[in-house]
């Protein structure tokens, strides 16, 4: 299906990496990872769990008294990206010139609160905190999201793994198209918690050593926390943002937890994304990966890429920097694209060496300067869940490519 | 306004087992009464181990489609998109998970964390009828279910073709009914599909305060006592059940209304029910 293109006017993240995009940057561009030997598990549950995490530091501080009813490491880490990047204001002029019913608000999450409600169990003396109706509910940072921001518009958790942050672009393109609203905040947001660890530790998921996306010794992925947002607006073509102009959605009908064989459904993903934005897989300089760097999904990946792009496309994951942030995987790896594209950058693969023989010439392991006018971004998750984003670097960069 | 038609519908709760008796209005006494339906899309061992959320997505999901393609319309359940939409999904399997992380978490079963993700249902919908199309997942709090139909007829319009919503909540387990009091198995599934004026209608727009009406007042005579958040279908069930128009205002959260119009067919050629 083919929707009108959508501005992309601002975006924040915190991540492992640090907080606001500037630190995502220098991160990427020095390749520094954010990825430590994990502390939080033992912490959670205590019991150690011998793997590494990308876990956000600062997220001790409570929030805002007024905002004490919400207070959880899920809340406290979406107030710190609001507040990044001059986020927060940008919703603020949007609200101004649509009114806060015609903005809506999308999220992904795989956990929402779910960190808090795991902490009340701990304890016989803590159960009481789960009648707490601002938490333990998959829409809990959600609601908390709308309230700080002042919107009223439509409002919903998409909560399909780890392409929910990725979906919510499509989900706010229908939104728009469809006359509702006439602008969207979406995002993600995703804490560490001792389910997902332990939960991908028992899927034998988990990596003991730091993540090696597409490389031959890699094992297994790490985990990570993030959140991100971005506003969507109708464009103006005249103005030089970033624009989403495609996105396509499949289902693999395969496995629960492991990825068609052949790549079927990130296939399907893949053509629907470049036939909604009305381009040819020649004009893609970048592909921003799922690469999640478990033996499956990246050997299915590399292939689907190899077969799909020619030897031009450059592709690489950047989970090497941040974990695998499940529910916000899709917007923190739809920001790092959009940097791709504004700064010029193919993004190489942090801690692999060795490329799987499954790897195409498409798979990069060192950064690249280059022109990146056009980039997608694969979200492939649980349940055969798929996403596929096309973004371009501005209104003359997508009229270039597009066919005609 | 996006409009939309309703060309099939399914419906479980306890003592109400699917469409028929919903509309009916008769139920079957609790002591006889069925505790889940049984997902016969499954494979027998899964059918058996599929958590309760599940097994009424499917069964309900399962009814919607077949009565959509029972009356010589084109429904190919393959390229079917579906909606899921549930406040909390599977409470029964988020209790094992926070109690087993107290516990003894090396010990977490990989089964039940893959079962815990809310996209479970739709995974496993998409695993047994072999529909590739895009499947969501969604939650809104108390909203959920008019966040879920909003989400479903948006796809209708900008994708033009039938789309499968399916709304379901199931019950709170150990000291989850703290944050769940209120939760009960439901499950309830519609397929619409662009308008035509042969089957049942329905019409949505967005407006602003958060309202919660249903017009003309009916008692909720079907299911009066069902708590489950996603019971709020349980209005648009009566209307389409009635078989008359109606209107409905749902909150879609705290500040919005999703204005729900059901019109009853204009040709004589009724297809649901």
């Amino acid at each position: 299906m083919s929707a009108p293109p959508l501005a992309i006017t601002a975006t924040t993240t915190t991540t492992a990496t640090g907080a606001g995009n500037a630190a995502l940057l220098d991160a990427l561009r020095t390749r520094t990872s954010g990825l430590r030997v994990d502390t939080f598990a033992e912490r959670a549950t205590g019991v150690a769990l011998d793997t590494w995490s990308g876990e956000v530091e600062g997220l001790d501080t409570p929030l805002p008294e007024s905002w004490a009813a919400f207070d959880c490491r899920s809340n406290r880490l979406a107030w710190d990206a609001l507040h990044r990047d001059g986020f927060a204001d940008a919703v603020r002029a949007s609200v101004a010139r649509h009114g806060p019913a015609r903005i809506a608000l999308l999220l992904g999450t795989s956990t929402s609160t779910f960190a808090a409600s795991e902490a009340a169990y701990r304890d016989a003396t803590t159960l009481d905190e789960l009648a707490n109706p601002r938490l333990h509910h998959l829409h809990a940072t959600t609601d908390f999201v709308q309230r700080v921001l002042g919107l009223e518009g439509p409002c919903m958790t998409v909560s399909t793994a780890c392409s929910s942050s990725a979906k919510v672009f499509g989900q706010a393109a229908r939104l728009i198209a469809a006359g509702l609203v006439d602008a969207a905040v979406v995002g993600g947001v995703d804490t560490l918690t001792a389910s997902t660890l332990f939960g991908f530790r028992s899927l034998g998921l988990v990596s003991r050593d730091l993540c090696r996306p597409f490389d031959a010794r890699r094992d297994g992925l790490n985990i990570g926390e993030a959140a991100g947002f971005a506003l969507l607006e109708r464009p103006d073509l005249r103005d030089d943002v970033p624009l989403l102009v495609g996105h396509g959605e499949s289902s693999d009908a395969h496995h629960m937890s492991a990825p068609h064989p052949d790549g079927r459904g990130a296939r399907q993903a893949i053509d629907a994304a470049l036939r909604s934005a009305s381009l040819a897989p020649s004009s893609v300089d970048y592909i921003n990966l799922h690469g999640t760097a478990t033996r499956q999904n990246d050997a299915v990946e590399a292939c689907a890429v190899r077969a799909l792009f020619p030897a031009t496309t450059r592709a690489s994951s950047t989970k090497g920097w941040t974990g695998h942030t499940l529910g916000a995987a899709g917007i923190v790896e739809a920001v790092v694209t959009l940097i791709a594209m504004r700064e010029g950058i193919a993004f190489g693969t942090v801690n692999s060496e060795a490329g799987d023989p499954s790897c195409g010439p498409q798979i990069l392991f060192e950064h690249e300067s280059r022109s990146v006018g056009i980039a997608l971004s694969n979200a492939f998750a649980f349940g055969g869940n798929n996403c596929v984003l096309a973004f371009a670097r501005d209104a003359d960069a997508w009229r270039r490519a597009r066919r005609p | 306004m996006i409009e939309a038609s309703v060309l099939g519908i399914g419906a479980w709760a306890p003592g109400l087992a699917g469409w028929p008796a919903w509309r009916a209005g008769t139920r079957t006494p609790a002591a006889s009464a069925a505790t889940r339906p049984v997902a016969t899309l499954l494979p027998a061992a899964e059918r058996r181990r599929a958590p309760d959320g599940v097994s009424v997505a499917l069964s309900v999901a399962h009814e919607a489609v077949t009565m959509a393609g029972a009356h010589g319309n084109v429904v190919d359940v393959r390229t079917l998109p579906t909606v899921f939409a549930s406040a909390f999904g599977d409470l029964a399997i988020v209790d094992y998970l926070c109690a087993s992380l107290a516990s003894d978490p090396l010990a977490l079963s990989p089964t039940r964390f893959h079962h815990s993700v809310h996209n479970a249902a739709a995974g496993y919908w998409s695993i047994a009828t072999g529909a590739t199309e895009a499947a969501t997942a969604i939650a809104a709090g108390p909203a959920t279910f008019a966040n879920g139909l909003l989400e479903a007829l948006v796809q209708v319009a900008t994708r033009s073709t039938p789309v499968l919503l399916v709304a379901f909540d199931t019950p709170a387990t150990g000291p989850l009914v703290r944050a769940a009091p209120n939760a009960a198995l439901f499950g309830c599934a519609f397929v619409f599909a662009p308008r035509d004026d042969a089957s049942t209608g329905i019409a949505v727009t967005v407006g602003p305060g958060a309202s919660e009406r249903v017009v003309p007042r009916r008692d909720a005579r079907r299911a009066p006592a069902l708590p489950s958040p996603s019971a709020a279908a349980m209005a648009f069930l009566d209307a389409l059940a009635d078989g008359c128009d109606a209107t409905i205002d749902y909150a879609l959260g705290p500040a919005a209304t999703l204005r729900t119009r059901v019109t009853a067919p204009a040709l004589r050629a009724q297809r649901v029910g």
